[in-house]
C-alpha cells in the first residue's frame, strides 16, 4: 500500500495510542515512538508497527506514534487505520486479518 | 555487597550514612541499648516563649551547619513550614542539613535548589513525590535518601539513630506557652500522630502557628512540657492542600469490582467476627471495601472494637452509627475526620510510635485483626513495592504499609491487574517496601491468590466461588493482555536506601537510567 497524504487514528486516551503516518518518497520507514511504557515496552511497540506495515505492504512512510500505554491489537489497529486513511482509495482485507 | 533475606544486594556501608544491618526477617532483628534522650534545659518563672518572628527564632536558637531539622507531614500538599523554614536557613548561609520529614510530597520541589546548594545533604523520610523525587531518582544527592515506614521512623527516634535538633512543628492551634492540637483554626489537620513524636524527642522544640490562642490550651496534643519555642506566622498551610472536604467513593467500576471480591474475601476469612478490628489505606478500592464491609457488618449485626488509620470521614460515620467502637488515628485524611477528633471522645488520637513502633513495650497494629493495603507492585513471592514506579523512579510513600502487614492477623493488598500497560505482579518488584511473607492474600480484579504460607486460608477458601488463582495464574492472565515487560535497567548509583521497620535495610533504591 502506498502512502499519499497524511493519515491520521486514535486519541491521546490512557490505554490508546495516537498514530500519524505520512508519505516518504522512496526513503523506507521511519518510526518515532513516544511512549509512556517505552523502557518495559518500547522494542515490542516498535516491532508491531513494523510488522503491521509490513502485513501491509507498506514499504515507505513516516510514522509517529504517542503511546498510552496501549496494548498490541490497539497499536496494529490505529496504525492499519491510519494506513488506510493515508493511502489513495487502499482498501482493507479484512477476512485475512482474522 | 552483602544478601539479605530476601535476596536484595547492599552494601555494607555508605559513606556519610554508616555501616548497615541487613533485614532478616520481619521479626528477627534483637533491639539492644536504651531510649535515646534529649538534652535537658530548664525554662524559668516568667520567662516567655512567645517570639515575634521566625527570624527571631532561628536567632535564638543558635543554628550550625550539619543539624538535623524535622518536620511533620499532617499538612500534606498543603504545607508552607518547610519550605518557609529551609528558605530562612539558606538565606543564612547554614549548610549540610539532614532534613527528617515524616514525609514529603509535591510541594516541596523548592527543596531540589536547596540540594544543589548544598543547604540540604541528607534526607530521612518516610515518602517522596514529584519533582524532588524525580531528580532524587535521577541521582541529584551524594548521600542516599534513607526511607522509613511510619512505625519505623518513630523507633529510629527513639533508639536515637535519628537524633532530632531541632523540630520545626507546625500546629493549627497552640498556646503561647506551647500546648498545641491539630482541630481548632483555620489551618486544621486533625491528629498530629507524627508529629507528637519529634516534640518529645528533639533537643529544641519550635511551633509555628497561624492561631494563637488563650492559655492553657487544652486538652493539647503537643504539651508544653516539650516546648521550646512558639511563634506566630500569617499562614501555616493552604487548608485545600492540607485535607479534601470528604474523602469521595469510588466510581470506577474496576476498583468496586476490587472491593466487591475483598468484601468476600474478609467476609469468609474467619477474621470477620463481632469485636473485630481493622485499618484500610486511603485508595479508592481500599476504601470502597470499607464500604462494602460496613453493609454486611449492618446485615450480620457485627461491630467493630476498633478501626486504626488514616481515618476518614467514611470511619467518623461508622463511629457515629455505633458501629465502631474507637477510632485510633495517627493522621486524619479529610475534614471530617479533622473535626471529629476534637469532637469526639471515642475517636482517640495517637501518635506514630503507639502506632507502629516495633520496638516499643507493644504497638497498636499488633492488636490488628485485618488490613487492607495497596501496591504499585507485587511479586510472584507477595512481596511489595509502594515506592518506585514501573520505571523505577520514586512516586510514593513506605506510610504505614511494612507495619500493618507484620502486625495483623490478615494482610489483604488490592489493586488492579494491570495499569495501563503494566502487569502489577512481576517475578521480581523494583523495590521491597513489604516482605511477602507479612502478605496473605492479594485481590485484583481478575482473580485472587492466597500466599501458600497461608495453608489454613486455602484450606478455608477452597468451596468458595471466589476467583482462586495462584499466584503465578495470575501474573500469566496479566502477561497474557500485556505481553512480558523488560526489565529496567538501573545506573549503580545508590539513591535511597529502603530501612524496614526494625532499622535493618529491606532493599536500596538505585539511579534511574
Amino acid at each position: 500500500m502506498e502512502i499519499v497524504k497524511v493519515g491520521m487514528a486514535g486519541t491521546m486516551e490512557s490505554s490508546d495510542a495516537i498514530v500519524t503516518i505520512e508519505p516518504n518518497t522512496d526513503s523506507g520507514i521511519q518510526i518515532y515512538l513516544q511512549s509512556s511504557v517505552e523502557k518495559q515496552f518500547g522494542n515490542q511497540i516498535r516491532s508491531v508497527i513494523t510488522e503491521t506495515l509490513r502485513a501491509l505492504d507498506v514499504d515507505h512512510g513516516i510514522v509517529r506514534v504517542n503511546d498510552k500505554g496501549a496494548l498490541d491489537c490497539v497499536i496494529r489497529a490505529r496504525v492499519q487505520t491510519a494506513v488506510l486513511r493515508a493511502s489513495d482509495g487502499g482498501q482493507f482485507n479484512w477476512k485475512e486479518e482474522d | 555487597m552483602l544478601k539479605n533475606a530476601l535476596g536484595r544486594e547492599i552494601p555494607e556501608k555508605i559513606d556519610g550514612i554508616g555501616e548497615l544491618k541487613l533485614y532478616q526477617g520481619p521479626f528477627e532483628y534483637e533491639p539492644s541499648g536504651r531510649r535515646f534522650g534529649r538534652k535537658i534545659s530548664k525554662v524559668l518563672p516568667g520567662q516567655s516563649k512567645l517570639l515575634n518572628s521566625l527570624e527571631n527564632v532561628i536567632n535564638e536558637i543558635g543554628m550550625k551547619d550539619g543539624m538535623t531539622i524535622s518536620f511533620h507531614h499532617h499538612f500534606r500538599d498543603g504545607d508552607y513550614i518547610v519550605n518557609m523554614v529551609i528558605d530562612m536557613l539558606a538565606k543564612r548561609g547554614i549548610k549540610d542539613l539532614r532534613l527528617a520529614s515524616s514525609s514529603l510530597s509535591n510541594i516541596h520541589e523548592p527543596l531540589i535548589e536547596h540540594i544543589k546548594n548544598g543547604v540540604i545533604t541528607r534526607i530521612e523520610t518516610s515518602g517522596l513525590r514529584g519533582p524532588l523525587a524525580d531528580e532524587i531518582s535521577n541521582g541529584l544527592m551524594d548521600i542516599p535518601v534513607i526511607i522509613r515506614s511510619h512505625g519505623g521512623r518513630a523507633r529510629a527516634i527513639e533508639a536515637g539513630e535519628l537524633a532530632i535538633d531541632v523540630a520545626f512543628l507546625g500546629v493549627p492551634s497552640s498556646d503561647a506557652y506551647g500546648n498545641a492540637n491539630g482541630y481548632e483554626g483555620k489551618s486544621i489537620c486533625g491528629s498530629l500522630g507524627y508529629a507528637k513524636v519529634d516534640a518529645q524527642f528533639a533537643d529544641t522544640v519550635v511551633l509555628i502557628t497561624d492561631n494563637l490562642v488563650d492559655y492553657p490550651n487544652v486538652p493539647a496534643s503537643i504539651h508544653q512540657t516539650d516546648v521550646d519555642y512558639v511563634v506566630q506566622v500569617d499562614a501555616i498551610g493552604n487548608p485545600k492542600g492540607i485535607v479534601s472536604g470528604a474523602t469521595r467513593y469510588t466510581r470506577n467500576p474496576r476498583e468496586l469490582l476490587i472491593a466487591k471480591y475483598g468484601a468476600q474475601v474478609i467476609e469468609t476469612s474467619g477474621y470477620f467476627i463481632d469485636g473485630f478490628s481493622m485499618q484500610s489505606g486511603s485508595g479508592g478500592a481500599s476504601l470502597a471495601v470499607a464500604r462494602f464491609l460496613k453493609d454486611k457488618m449492618i446485615e450480620k449485626n457485627i461491630k467493630a472494637q476498633f478501626i486504626l488509620g488514616g481515618i476518614t470521614g467514611q470511619y467518623v460515620e461508622m463511629l457515629k452509627e455505633n458501629l465502631v467502637e474507637k477510632l485510633y488515628d495517627t493522621q486524619s485524611f479529610d475534614l471530617i475526620a479533622a473535626r471529629s477528633i476534637g469532637e469526639n471522645a471515642s475517636h482517640y488520637e495517637i501518635d506514630a510510635s503507639f502506632y507502629a513502633n516495633p520496638h516499643n513495650k507493644g504497638c497498636a497494629v499488633n492488636q490488628l485483626d485485618i488490613v487492607i493495603l495497596s501496591a504499585l507492585e507485587v511479586d510472584t513471592q507477595f512481596n511489595v513495592n509502594v515506592i518506585t514506579g514501573s520505571d523505577g523512579v520514586i512516586r510514593g510513600a513506605s506510610g504505614g504499609h511494612c507495619d500493618t502487614a507484620a502486625g495483623a492477623k490478615l494482610t489483604m493488598v488490592v489493586a488492579p491487574l494491570i495499569r495501563g500497560r503494566i502487569p502489577t505482579i512481576l517475578d521480581r518488584v523494583n523495590t521491597v517496601i513489604t516482605p511477602g511473607n507479612t502478605i496473605d492474600v492479594l485481590v485484583t480484579d481478575r482473580g485472587i491468590a492466597i500466599n501458600p504460607l497461608r495453608k489454613d486460608l486455602l484450606d478455608r477458601f477452597k468451596n468458595t466461588k471466589l476467583p482462586l488463582f495462584s499466584i503465578e495464574e495470575l501474573k500469566e492472565k496479566a502477561e497474557q493482555l500485556t505481553g512480558k515487560p523488560e526489565p529496567i535497567e538501573f545506573g549503580e548509583k545508590i539513591v535511597g536506601l529502603v530501612e524496614y521497620r526494625d532499622g535493618t535495610i529491606i532493599d536500596v533504591i538505585r539511579q534511574v537510567k
